[in-house]
């Protein structure tokens, strides 16, 4: 009997219409775990680098993480993994919700499509029964009208449905998978999931989720629920109410909007409100909130709360997680209501909600310029919240301007010219980024925007507060019960934050730097394993998990024996993969950078520094290519032998330079700042 | 006097995370916690997202036959069907079943030795939609029968005794 996972891995050929059912290798899940880490296998076994990510051949993974469905709290995370039409790299995006839970208890750890149909179909996983169906009523349909139609046929309404809206059908680099409360939207999945014809995955499952160790491994998640409990109580002191908890920010129960509004910049990236934010505002906002989140949802076996149930008088009713709410708002300049109004017509065509409104932005600033014209975009209204839905309408349609748009701020802006790329400002690696302008280089986020392989700062940050305590006895007080850092030099950090010549860019050194990512780094990689979700453990300041109980709790769960220097060694080892894929695919360190007006004030000779000391920290060589030494020394001598056959090491720095697209300079408005 | 356990239901705090349907199921496996399965649990999240309905129902009474006409409830103006608060393992719906053999499932409480504090779903619902009372009732303290007994009655109810003994019979030779 397998623990915690299932063994099973449905292999779907929507080519040949083929369903396989396959037993997976005990020994994988020893060296990934599961979830993104035996996803990453995969895709370096059976996806070469010359296949493109709308080649039939590209495969789509979807993976309940190894924990999922067992009663750890939060574990309920499916990770979606393939290749990015966008950013050409690995791209990997996790949804919460019930999916990968409803998916385990069918009796899989892993649906895995490849070919593509000719038509548009759904798949329907009913414990044993599998079937490819046909979804031709289902075209153009949204996201959730298309779960709730697909339950009605199937006249199961426990089935969980993930699927695509109408721009995923029309492969839109920046769609997304939505499945109800939760989606899946980082590196345009949901575009290869629209190239493979295929529609929706829905799920049934009544089978049981078996555990190795029971009576240990439930202890350990009752001791898991009541920290949860305990920090509910004890919300961490001197941060902003937003970071005080647990969770994904609690931005459906929270109105105090303070710290996002005043730290992320408004527009296309452009301008930081320092004061935007007052009573009246927080009075006007409340009311909006209060009249529109109707109730606070929850994923599968998780107490937070980071999901609202969204009702406004111009809308159907539809779910909302956390910062959607104020991507659109903060875009388009605008307020609260409108957030609310085009983020569910957004969720409904199946769009990511953080690239999104960048490109939306991005195309106003363009029209703004005269770059782009009314003949490019005929009939565009004067008012920005109208235009926010004419751009989504073209967007979502490919049609006219929207065509160019759907492909992202980078590629439109080489495909429109004229000047517009300098307009990309906010993209790494071609992906659309959180819309953060600051002041001077934090050493820390430097090496964590540039090296990044989710390419997305939420998908690596974590546990570390994000300001010094102002006073001594506040950094004593904070590190007194910091019992999740891996090591006690981790507190130095904290303690010594604030004191004189504590400023960035000379502190942390670059080897505290490197150890801070490093942990920050392995938790997410450890959850994208498990399936926890990182509002409970990688993402929030002394979450519940930790290094210090994941590997009791993977132990009894699964049955096998894993300590800490074990699991730290398995997210090494999944982390260098998922490096190694990209790296295949032709991503160097000239790839590795910020954009360049991420902050005003930059030390190209301190970055340069940094960069090479963790490149050395982590065992990759100057180019950021894992060496032979450090990919053997993981067990992936396969990886190094591909190195070897291909000449990866052997490359001169300047071809591996011109191999990749070097970001443009930022644009004259702001060297002007 | 007698000690009645009563769960209570606020279904506007309830938050659809199904902790109850996870831990409920542990709870019942045998060896305890060695397997969760929400369909074999004795409390289920009856949700409709996207009508605000979210209403957690606990296993009662096995019953033969479907009421013969459902009334539909509206309240604070969304609508419910009947099913959605009833309790019963009925030949209408596959609620409160087991999947395997197809006996109907009971809340018993969460009873052991030594007693738990309060039922493990309530335990585990930190948005207290489930909360927990004992209070006293007039009455005799009754025997409650055991789970194997639940199932055998309502096996006997639905194919008769005769038929049931003779199986029982024929498997214990085989």
């Amino acid at each position: 009997m397998r623990f915690a996972e299932t063994g099973i891995n449905l292999e779907i050929d929507l080519s040949r219409g083929s369903i396989e059912k396959e037993g997976t290798d005990p020994g994988l899940t020893e060296l990934h775990l599961g979830g993104l880490g035996t996803n990453a296998r995969m895709l370096w076994d059976r996806v070469p680098p010359e296949t493109k990510p709308f080649d039939p051949e590209n495969l789509l993974i979807f993976s309940a993480g190894i924990l999922a469905g067992t009663p750890a709290p939060g574990a309920n995370r499916t990770i979606v993994s393939t290749f990015s039409p966008q950013t050409l790299l690995m791209a990997y995006s996790i949804m919460g919700g019930f999916w990968a839970p409803e998916l385990k208890f069918a009796g899989y750890d892993k649906v895995v499509i490849r070919g593509r149909s000719p038509e548009l179909v759904y798949l329907w996983i009913h414990n044993d029964k599998v079937e490819i169906r046909d979804a031709s009523h289902l075209k153009g349909k949204g996201s959730l009208e298309t779960a709730e139609l697909i339950r009605q046929e199937l006249k199961e309404p426990k089935a969980q449905v993930a699927t695509i809206g109408l721009a995923g059908e029309n492969r839109v680099y920046f769609a997304s998978i939505e499945q109800g409360r939760s989606s899946a939207s980082r590196g345009g999945i949901g575009a290869v999931m629209g190239d493979k014809g295929l529609k929706a995955i829905a799920v049934r499952g009544t089978k049981d989720i078996n555990i190795a160790q029971p009576a240990e491994f439930f202890e350990l998640c009752t001791e898991v629920l009541k920290y949860i409990q305990h920090r509910g109580e004890n919300p961490i002191k001197g941060v902003p109410p937003i970071l005080a908890g647990l969770g994904s920010p609690q931005e459906m129960s929270l109105h105090d909007e303070q710290w996002h509004t005043a730290s992320f910049a408004w527009g296309n990236a452009r301008e930081r409100r320092k004061n935007f934010w007052n009573e009246e505002v927080e009075a006007k906002w409340k009311e909006t909130q209060d009249k529109t989140v109707e109730r606070l949802i929850s994923c599968y076996n998780c107490p937070m709360k980071c999901g609202g149930i969204i009702t406004h008088p111009k809308l159907e009713r539809y779910m909302m997680k956390c910062y959607s709410k104020l991507t659109y708002t903060m875009a388009a300049m605008s307020d609260l209501d409108f957030g609310f109004r085009i983020a569910g017509l957004a969720q409904e065509y199946g769009v990511d909600g953080y690239t999104t409104p960048q490109v939306m932005a991005f195309a106003v600033e363009l029209y703004e310029a005269s770059i782009l014209t009314d003949q490019d975009m005929p009939g565009f209204p004067a008012d920005n919240e109208e235009r926010f839905f004419y751009l989504l309408e073209k967007i979502v349609r490919r049609e006219g301007i929207g065509d160019v748009l759907a492909d992202g701020v980078y590629w439109a802006a080489r495909k429109i010219g004229k000047g517009a790329e300098a307009y990309d400002h906010n993209t790494i690696k071609k992906h659309e980024q959180i819309p953060i302008k600051l002041g001077t280089l934090n050493p820390i986020y430097y090496l964590m925007w540039s090296t990044g392989e989710k390419i997305n700062i939420t998908q690596i940050e974590g546990q570390i507060p994000q300001a010094p305590f102002p006073t001594k006895e506040e950094r004593e007080e904070f590190v007194k019960d910091w019992i999740q850092v891996p090591k006690e030099e981790i507190k130095d950090f904290v303690l010594n934050w604030g004191e004189p010549g504590t400023a960035f860019p000379n502190f942390p050194t670059p080897e505290a730097t490197c150890e801070l990512v490093e942990w920050q780094e392995t938790m997410h990689y450890i959850d994208d394993a498990t399936g926890i979700c990182a509002g409970l453990s990688s993402f929030p300041i002394k979450p519940p998990y930790h290094i210090h109980n994941l590997p009791r709790l993977i132990s009894s769960a699964t049955g096998m024996d894993i300590d800490e220097a074990k699991l730290w060694q398995i997210a090494r080892r999944n982390r260098t993969l998922i490096r190694a894929i990209n790296v295949r695919r032709g991503m160097r360190r000239a790839d590795e950078k910020p954009p360049e007006d991420h902050w005003k004030r930059r030390f190209p000779e301190i970055e340069a520094k940094l960069l090479d000391e963790y490149y050395k920290f982590k065992g990759w060589n100057n180019e950021g290519i894992p060496t032979k030494e450090t990919l053997e020394e993981l067990g992936l001598d396969y990886v190094s032998q591909d190195f070897e056959q291909r000449g990866v090491y052997k490359e001169k720095k300047a071809k591996a330079a011109k191999s990749t697209k070097s970001q443009k300079p930022a644009t004259k408005r702001d060297s002007k700042k | 006097m007698k000690k009645v356990k009563v769960i209570k239901i606020d279904v506007d705090k309830c938050n659809g995370c199904r902790s109850c349907e996870a831990v409920c199921s542990a709870f019942h496996a045998a060896p305890k916690y060695s397997s969760t399965n929400p369909e074999r649990s004795r409390i289920r999240v009856l949700f409709d997202p996207l009508k605000d309905i979210y209403v957690p129902v606990l296993a009662g009474e096995y019953t033969e036959a479907e009421c013969n006409g459902r009334d539909i409830y509206t309240i604070d103006g969304k609508q419910y069907d009947e099913c959605s608060f009833c309790r019963a393992s009925c030949p209408s719906r596959d609620l409160f079943k087991d999947p395997d053999s197809d006996l109907p499932l009971k809340c018993d409480m969460c009873e052991e030795e030594p007693p738990l504090e309060e039922p493990l779903c309530v335990q585990w619902c930190l948005s207290d939609a489930l909360t927990y009372e004992e209070r006293e009732e007039e009455g005799e303290e009754e025997e409650k029968p055991e789970e194997m007994e639940i199932g055998l009655e309502s096996l006997v109810k639905k194919h008769g005794l005769k038929t049931v003994k003779d199986s029982l019979a024929r498997l214990a030779k085989g």
